[in-house]
């Protein structure tokens, strides 16, 4: 058969106009910092500098706490459910509007592929603008109670691997529930979310209720410990997921924290075989495996172990790497140069643990992070590989060969977030679903999200639920006056 | 003739369905609220906190796979048990906290219909915080409560019946396991209660009770890191030892009940926030199609 070559189909980046600096966005205005240092946001897949972005500080942080606390006061708590409402649907109708300018944004930020950052992230990003606003004007029918209240102002601190969709899951919740917030996004991918300030000005949202300032670890410690936050909400790492627990004990505030996964995907000798594959690749290599839930732990029953095996490397060998912008690209960058050597370390130790390595022969770019995807058999349960979270386009394959002893190497980790299994048996997936300590259970299927599905973890990865009816509830405070 | 010589007791912990001395052989003396001597209780130490903890474990799986229907019937036992022993529920809450006979009544009464009320939410809680999620796809999507695993309960130190009923029903109405601090000054009718436990078809290890000192206890159970979640209620007023016991909880992400700054009024209506507290949620999906 002839085979055909993929010719390049770039998306243009045209349609972004990435300016040379960015300020904070506070108060409904783009300000500087007021110490006026700044970091540089790259572009992971080319290592060029895309702009200059302000770091705040701790006078930064005051402003724009101080100024979420009065658009609190004065605003956002005492305007109608029904009106918070149309300004969250004015936001969802303009991120749709723009949607091709957030993806390409997104992207060349991020480094992911462009048909993950259109057809998933940025929909995504729009329906749970949709959904929240939906439930402004319905906080009585949530279950918290006839009158519930929101918390204040809350502090939302985003990670890296998909910035603008954790920045919806943050603050589309919390505005619908009548909070105001201070959200700061990861310092290697902060330009969607200030695009999203943008947005909020062209929504006319009122000053001080959305606050955006950008900067690393010390800018978000800043903003949690401040004293007048009431609620915190972290998605990322369980080391610094332990530290917001610790910073907030004590206290009165209220913390949701989404953390990290080592999650098992579970292949029962009796699934269709192809469609558990194309799940397991999807599980793993979905966002160049820069995902909390992402499925790194392969279970095989031992049946099909040599089929699944050959399977699966043959469809990671068609998986085309390379510039995000292409259309036709599986697998992007690695967001950072941090993130490729953390991800290069671990993976140099799976193989001095004796692991077996393999993966497609692949042409690296020459600029840019990058990393091929990766296979790793002959894994035992205590290899570090098979432990710690990699968060990276790295799987590392178990086998198995009863249900119990799946189950017993499922959860045989501290981390409980998501899980996978794929088998045909409907009781099985049932009994599967019951035993897996994890807060998602995608069965014969995986990776999927959506406004009205509750998401969040077991044990250390964290709690509070973000999603639905559940996530409403993250930030409506029950107790009494 | 002459009077009967009475059979005194031997109070002691209640670890995996047998009633253990403490492991360090030593006990304290528990006073009346007068002060009078009433009976001597196992000091327990952190090993007996450790070894509740594993017993706790092992009863997870039987406990929280339990039907919930079974679940309602086996905590209605309770309180049919718990009826049967009121007169010393009675006698052991008006000595302990300085009641007369009528309000101590009450307060083990209101126990006892308290326990009913949590029994009753076995099978129910999943219909009020579970759903169907109704996402943008051809899946079927629906969330369900589950217990979160090994609770430790610090009981209220003062309302020594009802207040750890109020504590320690709703851990383990939706099949959790716990490990419980007794209140230090007023332990006995926890003491009562675990031998209620052990009569009713509670499987052993699902309610291990400690007694003596929470200062030696709940710092073990606040840092042990196969306890899943913690209720302070039992720290109710003591700021620095609860904000230490959250830290301590920090360390495996446990989920907190925190300590108020004093302790409440327990014979107000008790609302779903202990049982939620001690909930996951999950959330399962299935492609539909044919």
């Amino acid at each position: 058969m002839t085979k055909f070559e993929y010719a390049p189909a770039p998306e243009s980046s045209a349609i972004v106009d990435i300016k040379s600096s960015y300020g904070l966005f506070v108060d409904g205005t783009f300000v500087d910092p007021v110490d006026g240092t700044s970091f540089k946001s790259v572009n992971p897949a080319t290592e060029e500098v895309l702009a200059d972005v302000a770091e705040a500080g701790a006078a930064d942080v005051n402003r724009a706490v101080a100024a979420a606390r009065t658009a609190y006061e004065n605003t956002w708590s005492t305007m109608s459910g029904r009106d918070r409402g149309k300004y969250l649907f004015r936001i969802a109708r303009l991120i749709q509007e723009r949607s091709r300018e957030l993806a390409v944004l997104e992207s060349i930020d991020n480094g992911k592929p462009i048909r993950e950052s259109r057809d998933v992230d940025v929909p995504l990003v729009a329906s749970f603008f949709f959904y929240y606003a939906g439930w402004a004007d319905k906080l009585q029918y949530a279950g918290a109670g006839p009158a519930p209240r929101p918390y204040g102002v809350a502090a939302q601190v985003i990670p890296w691997n998909f910035p603008l969709l954790m920045l919806s899951w943050k603050i589309a919740p919390a505005l619908a529930a009548g909070n105001t917030v201070v959200l700061k996004p990861a310092e290697t991918t902060p330009l969607t979310a200030l695009l999203f300030a943008e947005i909020c000005q062209q929504a006319d949202l009122p000053p001080g209720v959305v606050n955006i300032i950008t900067g690393a670890g010390d800018t978000g410690r800043m903003l949690v410990e401040h004293d007048d936050v009431d609620k915190v909400a972290f998605t990322g790492s369980t080391d610094v997921g332990k530290a917001i627990a610790r910073s907030v004990a004590g206290t009165s505030k209220k913390a949701t924290l989404e953390l990290g996964g080592k999650a098992a995907n579970v292949v029962f000798e009796d699934a269709a075989l192809d469609q558990a594959v194309e799940g397991v690749v999807n599980g793993i290599f979905f966002n160049q495996g820069h995902v909390c839930c992402a499925g790194s732990r392969l279970l095989v029953q031992e049946s099909v172990y040599d089929e699944v095996l050959d399977r699966l490397k043959r469809r990671v060998g068609t998986l085309r790497l390379g510039d995000p912008l292409d259309k036709n690209t599986d697998v992007g960058a690695i967001n950072s140069a941090e993130q490729l050597a953390r991800i290069r370390e671990l993976s140099d130790v799976g193989e001095t643990e004796g692991a077996e390595r393999w993966s497609p022969a692949c042409e690296l770019p020459d600029r840019g992070y990058w990393f091929p995807p990766t296979l790793f058999t002959g894994v035992s349960q205590a290899h570090r590989i098979a432990r710690e979270e990699i968060f990276g386009p790295v799987l590392s394959v178990l086998t198995f060969r009863t249900p119990a002893e799946a189950v017993e190497k499922a959860n045989n980790t501290p981390y409980g977030l998501s899980a996978g299994v794929w088998t045909e048996k409907g009781s099985r997936i049932l009994w599967m679903s019951q035993q897996l300590r994890a807060g998602v259970v995608w069965a014969n299927t995986f990776n999927k999200f959506d406004p009205a599905s509750p998401f969040g973890g077991y044990k250390e990865s964290g709690y509070g639920r973000e999603g639905g009816r559940h996530g409403l509830l993250s930030y409506l405070n029950t107790e009494e006056k | 003739m002459s009077e009967r010589l009475a059979v005194k007791k031997t109070y002691k912990l209640a670890i995996g369905g047998k009633f253990p001395r403490s492991e360090s052989g030593r006990s304290y003396q528990v006073a009346d609220s007068a002060g009078e001597f009433l009976a001597n209780a196992a000091w327990a130490s952190r090993k007996d906190a450790r070894d509740a903890v594993a017993a706790a474990r092992k009863a997870f799986p039987g406990w929280s796979g339990a039907t919930a229907y079974n679940r309602g019937q086996v905590l209605y036992r309770v309180a049919e048990v718990m009826e049967g022993r009121r007169a010393q529920f009675v006698d052991e809450v008006a000595r302990g906290e300085g009641l007369a006979r009528q309000r101590a009544e009450k307060a083990v009464d209101e126990a006892i219909d308290r326990w009913v009320w949590y029994a009753g939410w076995a099978d129910k809680i999943a219909h009020v915080v579970g759903s169907s999620n109704s996402v943008a796809g051809p899946y079927f999507d629906f969330s369900v409560p589950e217990p979160t695993g090994v609770v430790a309960v610090l009981a209220p130190q003062r309302s020594s019946l009802l207040g750890l009923v109020s504590v320690l029903a709703p851990a383990v109405v939706s099949g959790n396991t716990v490990v419980l601090a007794a209140s230090y000054e007023r332990p006995l009718p926890a003491i009562t209660l675990s031998e209620v436990l052990a009569t009713s078809d509670v499987p052993g290890g699902v309610v291990n009770v400690l007694t003596g000192r929470v200062g030696d206890t709940a710092p073990a159970l606040a840092s042990h890191m196969d306890v899943n979640a913690i209720d302070l209620a039992g720290a109710a007023g003591d700021t620095e030892h609860a904000h230490e016991l959250e830290l301590a909880a920090a360390e495996n992400l446990k989920r907190v009940v925190r300590a108020p700054g004093a302790e409440p009024d327990w014979t107000a209506e008790p609302g779903l926030e202990r049982i939620t507290a001690h909930l996951e949620t999950k959330t399962v999906w299935h492609p539909v199609g044919i």
